[in-house]
């Protein structure tokens, strides 16, 4: 049994078709890729994954049990964490105060709660930075610290979205192995990147999104020479160019 | 900062053989409107949740307490309980129907205002709770009826509530609840996604914070003598207690009380000084301007401010 | 409870609407400009209301004169107010800018209680006591007058806004700041004025009101609450909807004063702001939420 199975979803916005009927799955452990274009679709689908948003048809299963009418807070309590594309960390909170947050969503004692969050601040690397204020972290830190928060719920699926933009190549490469750590231990990772040498590197299988719709999924040295994937992000005719080359 | 408290605490304690009447009175609107600040600031300061119409739990508090006084008998004592209790019921509609249809910020303001409109409009046109002109309690200077013919007693029970207040905060800071709250009120998205049940966390601020000022209703009931719905449960009432977390700190376990510090002894002073033939509202005057400067120049409150030039002056020295 | 007892009531209502259309109009173009909520607004209009009352004291202006001279006073009074606090808080959360207004409330509240005492007053008009028939129904001159010089406010308003450079640039600036910083446009002093087209508005709406209606300190209060529930019902941010939201408003309230208690009046319209707030905060014309 899938962790996740998204069956046919759909939601539009007035008279715009966000998602048009999307299906995938992720098993437990894996990685997989969310890559498409802009526009395409991926971060509604992490709301309506994340009960954010409610889907207009089609369902969800989390674990085998529908998602449809839980909460976000009552989805992470069943072990779906996720984390934001514009970073959300609680400002005017220490490092430590807001991991905190996520490290009581598994355990109520506050000592208790505490010390988890130590332990996952020092996974993430952040311990210099554990009673600073999260306004004063650089964007790089930022991000480590929503997955950070995102993992100290103890989840068994993590969605990231774009968990590395904006980032340069040498922390890049931090949170890519970051990310292989943390898959390491037992959790399945579904990510939406730009960014394709780490989605194409770190992901098992890749799930391609264009307009609202999967146009293609498979390993990722497959749907890298993919004709309609070339075509979604750069048009038909380097579609057609590369095929021929 | 254990020292200081407890040399503070020290002086308070024994404050009152040197204190004659009046700066007593002063002392215990300091404390009582600390006390109100404190139960706000649960609400407003760690869950972002601004009221402007904490005064209708006061006068909820109050009235049923009272109410229950004059017609049972029951002692203010356990009135107290009920009083809280119905205040905290009180708090429990509103923030349900505030959370639950998602209103915020403004919205919220405008449906603290709105109730407490509404409790002081029928208050003053139900006749059994004695109408527009209230009620008035008779003198018979009996302590299980909460009265005391030496204001130094009142002294005390309104510096126990104080530091009631304070342990209470305290302790919530040290919770799950506490943690949730400040999460929520930095950002509610990411709060739902760490597991945090918003909608629960901001409706148990709302019910103790006016549990707790619902208490504090039966005090004021109590020390006056007397309850009119227009003060009771008005406006002024409502920024009073506001006032104190936001100038001193809204969020911070010291700011309520910082903020009383500051305000009550600013207000006696306006109120002897400009308020010649009785004029009465320049105190209020001083109370908006500093509501303006706070905002502009220090919108973390007093006490933070105040932290963290202690925390400077002590990294020079040491 | 006959059919022209109603229609009367509907008419004075509707005659009075005015007022309530110019207040809502000035809270709806400062919320809807920049996205402030002017806890101030009904102080702001007690002091129009006492500038009328002084300049017929002092200078024997009618008010349906001077109700001009009150609404460039408070339009300063709004440029001021914006300019030196507004303004640095325009990027601060919402909290910090309605208890910034609240301050400004107080001040504005108090110093009219200190300068003028608590006793309520009203101002003196030429046509205070005149009447005419209108088919069934009679027909306060004072409150036609006031009708038709609000709506001619209005007007210019509109006319301002929608037909000036100047006002597309306020228009501009509403539906997207970022896009008028783009083009070049200076957002502070559309900011300002728009402010004190807000306030002037108010101002014109208090020296007006203060012939029909006595007032004191104590009304601003209760004037800013009227304004808010005209706005909701209406719609924040839209103009339409506070104007058509203030002859509402005010045809229910003559209204109600005649089905019920006058005490019960304000009740009422404090349950209504309720209901609407949790089952329609955008108001009957949609319109932006905070």
């Amino acid at each position: 049994m899938p962790l996740l199975e998204v069956v046919d979803v759909q939601k539009r916005f007035g008279g715009l078709r966000a998602v048009a009927g999307t299906s995938l799955t992720v098993e437990a452990g894996e990685i997989v890729g969310l890559i498409g274009p802009n526009g395409a679709g991926k971060t509604t689908l992490f709301h309506l994954i994340s009960g954010f948003l409610t889907p207009d048809a089609g369902g969800v299963r989390f674990s085998g049990e529908p998602t449809l009418g839980l909460r976000p807070h009552a989805l992470c309590q069943r072990g779906l964490a996720r984390t934001f594309q514009i970073v959300k960390p609680f400002h005017g909170l220490t490092v430590l105060e807001n991991v905190r947050v996520g490290a009581l969503a598994r355990t109520p004692g506050f000592a208790e709660a505490t010390a988890r969050a130590r332990e996952v601040i020092a996974f993430a690397g952040l311990e210099a930075k554990t009673d600073q204020l999260a306004r004063a972290l650089t964007l790089a830190e930022r991000k480590r610290l929503e997955l950070a928060r995102a993992l100290a719920t103890e989840p068994r699926l993590l969605l990231l979205d774009e968990v590395m933009a904006g980032l340069n190549a040498t922390e890049t490469e931090h949170v890519v192995d970051l990310c292989r750590r943390v898959n390491a231990r037992g959790v399945a990772i579904l990510l939406i990147e730009h960014v394709m040498r780490a989605v194409m590197t770190l992901s098992h299988r890749v799930v391609v999104l264009n307009q609202g719709q999967v146009i293609a999924t498979g390993p990722p040295a497959v749907i890298a020479s993919d004709r309609r994937v070339i075509e979604a992000y750069l048009g038909e005719e380097y579609g057609e160019r590369d095929t021929h080359a | 900062m254990r020292w200081p408290g407890l040399t503070a605490l020290l002086i308070l304690l024994v404050l009152p053989h040197f204190l004659g009447s009046y700066l007593l009175t002063v002392f215990i609107f300091i404390f009582f409107y600390a006390y109100l600040g404190q139960a706000w600031n649960l609400l407003g300061g760690y869950g972002g949740q601004i009221s402007l119409g904490h005064a209708a739990f006061v006068g909820v508090g109050a009235y049923t307490t009272t109410y229950l006084a004059m017609t049972y008998g029951l002692s203010p004592w356990i009135g107290m309980l009920i009083g809280g209790a119905a205040a905290a019921l009180l708090g429990a509609v509103i923030g349900y129907l505030g959370f639950r249809f998602g209103l915020r910020g403004f919205y919220f303001i405008l449906l603290t205002v709105a109730v407490a409109e509404i409790c002081r409009l029928v208050v003053a046109h139900t006749d059994a709770l004695g109408g527009a002109l209230g009620l008035f309690i008779t003198y018979t200077g009996d302590p299980w009826q909460f009265q005391f013919s030496d204001n130094r007693y009142y002294y005390y029970i309104a510096l126990g509530l104080m530091l009631a207040s304070m342990g209470t905060v305290a302790a919530v800071e040290r919770t799950r609840l506490g943690a949730y709250l400040v999460a929520v009120r930095e950002d509610e998205d990411a709060s739902e996604a760490l597991g945090v049940n918003t909608f629960r966390t901001k409706l148990a601020a709302i019910v103790l914070s006016a549990f707790l000022t619902g208490v504090g209703g039966t005090f004021y009931a109590n020390y006056l003598f007397s309850l009119q719905p227009n003060t009771a449960f008005g406006i002024p009432l409502s920024v009073e207690i506001i006032l104190r977390p936001i100038v001193g700190g809204a969020g911070t376990l010291m700011g309520p009380i910082l903020g009383s510090f500051i305000l009550s002894p600013l207000a006696e002073v306006s109120r002897i000084y400009f308020a010649r033939g009785g004029l009465s509202g320049t105190h209020l005057i001083v109370y908006g301007l500093l509501l303006i400067t706070v905002v502009l120049f220090l919108p973390r409150g007093a006490y933070p401010h105040l932290r963290r030039a202690l925390e400077r002056r002590r990294a020079h020295h040491g | 409870m006959t059919v022209t007892l109603l229609g009367q009531a509907a008419l004075n209502g509707l005659l009075f609407g005015g007022i309530y259309s110019l207040m809502a109009l000035g809270l709806s173009l400062i919320f809807g400009v920049m996205r402030v909520i002017n806890i101030a607004h009904g102080d702001m209009m007690v002091w129009g209301s006492y500038l009328a009352f002084v300049l017929a004291l002092r200078l024997g202006l009618d008010p349906f004169v001077s109700f001009v001279l009150c609404a460039a006073a408070l339009f300063c009074l709004g440029l001021l107010v914006q300019r030196g606090l507004v303004s640095r808080v325009l990027d601060a959360p919402h909290e910090m800018q309605i208890l910034l207004m609240l301050g400004v409330a107080l001040v504005l509240e108090n110093l009219a209680l200190v300068v003028f005492g608590p006793d309520t007053r009203r101002t003196e008009s030429a046509y205070g006591l005149a009447t005419v028939w209108l088919g069934p129904f009679f027909v306060d001159v004072a409150r036609l007058v006031t009708f038709v010089l609000a709506l001619a406010f209005a007007l210019t308003l509109y006319l301002f806004l929608y037909r000036s450079d100047f006002g597309a640039l306020i228009r501009a600036a509403a539906d997207n700041s970022y896009g008028a910083l783009v083009v070049g446009a200076d957002v502070g002093r559309i900011y300002t004025v728009a402010f004190g087209i807000g306030a002037a508005c108010v101002g014109a709406a208090g020296a007006l009101m203060s012939a029909l209606l006595p007032f004191s300190p104590a009304t601003g209060f209760s004037q800013t609450v009227a304004s808010f529930n005209i706005v909701i019902i209406g719609g924040m941010g839209s103009l339409f909807g506070a104007f058509l939201g203030g002859l509402l408003v005010a045809v229910a309230e003559s209204l109600g004063a005649v089905l019920m208690a006058p005490s019960l009046k304000e009740l009422v319209s404090f349950v209504l702001l309720v209901v609407i707030l949790l089952f329609r905060p955008q108001g009957l014309f949609g319109g932006k939420t905070g």
